[in-house]
């Protein structure tokens, strides 16, 4: 299979902190890519600069056949085509506050991408019902448990019918007992063949669902493989010194 | 007078001055509210723009309208302008000073409120692919505005009565209309007290639809 999304040379600065630097990686169409790391150590940024949330300073991003290369300060133009390739998923859901769920899922479609109330009404009723949501519809975000929030902000990237998803830490801020019903949703995306772009600390799900791990540390890819490679034997210290600390196995 | 002529003077009154708040008052404080709203959402978006000149001037504009007194600016669209060769009607005078005013104020409140719209829902709103402006249009500020309402309901209150200036630039409104009946009976404490019995009663209908409004905002938005 052909690589979708190929990262070259990606480095960010905040001020004086260099937040990743030299990061380069592909993603297989159909694949799913876990990024996992320590706090702070640059993984959000680099999802992030998947579709120009955040603008490093040098590197390309190519996804499908558009290529974007930051070093020349895309326009505003090139942003949106980049970024109209793929979905996000946000930590915080970031569902629009004064939307029903269906709007919230029909709103891109209908005004971005031109399509008519009534089909992406439909397309938004059956993606609903794909995250488990029927009946939900009419619900302000603010009437929906976490859990339920999150699984309309999934269905409202999928309705934009992007190349990649994009997930940043999607169960980090549910409580415990709401993160199942997003990973499962996450589980059956993956088998349904959509490319997927992860962010988590959700090792469980990495070990099932990946096909490919990143470990990053300190903004540098420490290594990268299968969950196999990764997560049962890892190579470097510190991917073995956090894989410790994550599950909870280490002294104090 | 006696007291009967008094009555018979506060019965003949209320209907007058009615018109001067019916006629006057409100129409002058709706229109200028609205033409002010419409300053302040360009003040506050110059205000929050990236581009440097636009920030500098509507900062000028605000610092302006606050540092000045109404009255002094009614004054300068309606005694000033003329020198320059520029005369406004009472009317005009009084809706491009109260708008203006208004402009000046709620710029800041709106400002405010769109600024409390977190910043996940630009971004949000930037991954389905909506533009800037659409995005201020269909997200940001119906957001805004459950912020913005409590305290434009305040600037709304206050422009009723700030209305009443309008009288020293020759607009019949309720207060000149008082003062019309009053001058030539000397009843000034009767006509104006008739006077601010019907501001109190526009303000506390006010004050009701601020509650409703902000009812029905909730309901919606809540978090």
């Amino acid at each position: 299979m052909s690589a979708l999304i190929k990262v070259k040379s990606l480095s960010k600065k905040f001020g004086d902190n260099q937040v990743f630097k030299d990061i380069n990686f592909e993603v297989t169409e159909g694949s799913v890519t876990v990024i996992i790391g320590p706090s702070g150590s640059g993984k959000t940024t680099i999802l992030r600069s998947l579709n120009a949330l955040e603008t490093p300073e040098a590197g390309t991003v190519t996804v499908g056949d558009f290529k974007i290369d930051y070093a020349q300060h895309p326009n505003k133009a090139a942003i949106a085509q980049l970024r109209s390739h793929s979905g996000m998923v946000f930590q915080g859901n970031n569902l629009f506050g004064n939307l029903t769920a269906i709007q919230n899922i029909t709103v891109g479609p209908v005004k971005a991408q031109g399509l008519s109330k009534d089909e992406a009404n439909k397309e938004a009723s059956e993606l609903l019902k794909l995250v488990g949501l029927a009946g939900k519809e009419n619900a302000y975000p603010h009437e929906l448990s976490g859990g339920q929030q999150q699984r309309v902000g999934i269905a409202r990237a999928l309705a934009l019918k992007p190349d990649v998803l994009l997930f940043d830490e999607p169960t980090s801020a549910l409580d415990p007992e709401l993160v199942g019903e997003v990973l499962s949703v996450m589980r059956r995306l993956a088998k349904q063949g959509w490319t997927m772009v992860v962010v988590t600390h959700e090792m469980r799900f990495a070990r099932q669902v990946a096909d490919q791990v990143i470990f990053i540390d300190h903004g540098k890819i420490v290594e990268h493989g299968t969950p196999d490679q990764i997560l049962e034997n890892p190579k470097k210290a510190r991917t073995k010194e956090f894989l410790r600390r994550i599950i909870g196995d280490f002294e104090i | 007078m006696d007291s009967s002529s008094s009555w018979q003077l506060a019965k003949d009154s209320l209907w007058p001055l009615l018109q001067g708040m019916v006629l006057g008052t409100i129409p002058l404080t709706g229109i200028s509210f609205v033409l002010g709203l419409v300053v302040a959402l360009l003040v506050a978006l110059a205000r929050i723009s990236s581009v440097k000149f636009l920030r500098a001037i509507a900062a000028t504009f605000v610092s302006l309208i606050r540092g000045t007194p109404l009255l002094l600016q009614l004054f300068i669209i309606f005694y000033g302008l003329p020198s320059l060769g520029i005369v406004l009607d009472p009317w005009p005078s009084a809706i491009v000073a109260f708008s203006l005013n208004v402009g000046g104020y709620a710029a800041e409140t709106i400002r405010a409120a769109i600024l409390s719209v977190p910043k996940g829902q630009w971004e949000a709103a930037a991954t389905v692919g909506l533009s800037r402006g659409a995005t201020l249009r269909q997200i940001v500020l119906p957001q805004a505005a459950r912020v913005a309402v409590p305290p434009l309901s305040n600037t709304l209150i206050s422009l009723v009565k700030d209305t009443s200036l309008a009288s020293a630039v020759l607009v019949t409104e309720i207060l000149r209309k008082a003062q019309e009946l009053a001058a030539p009976t000397f009843q000034f404490f009767l006509l104006y007290g008739i006077a601010a019995i019907y501001y109190w009663i526009v303000s506390q209908l006010l004050t009701v639809l601020q509650g409703q409004l902000e009812k029905r905002l909730n309901q919606k938005v809540a978090r």
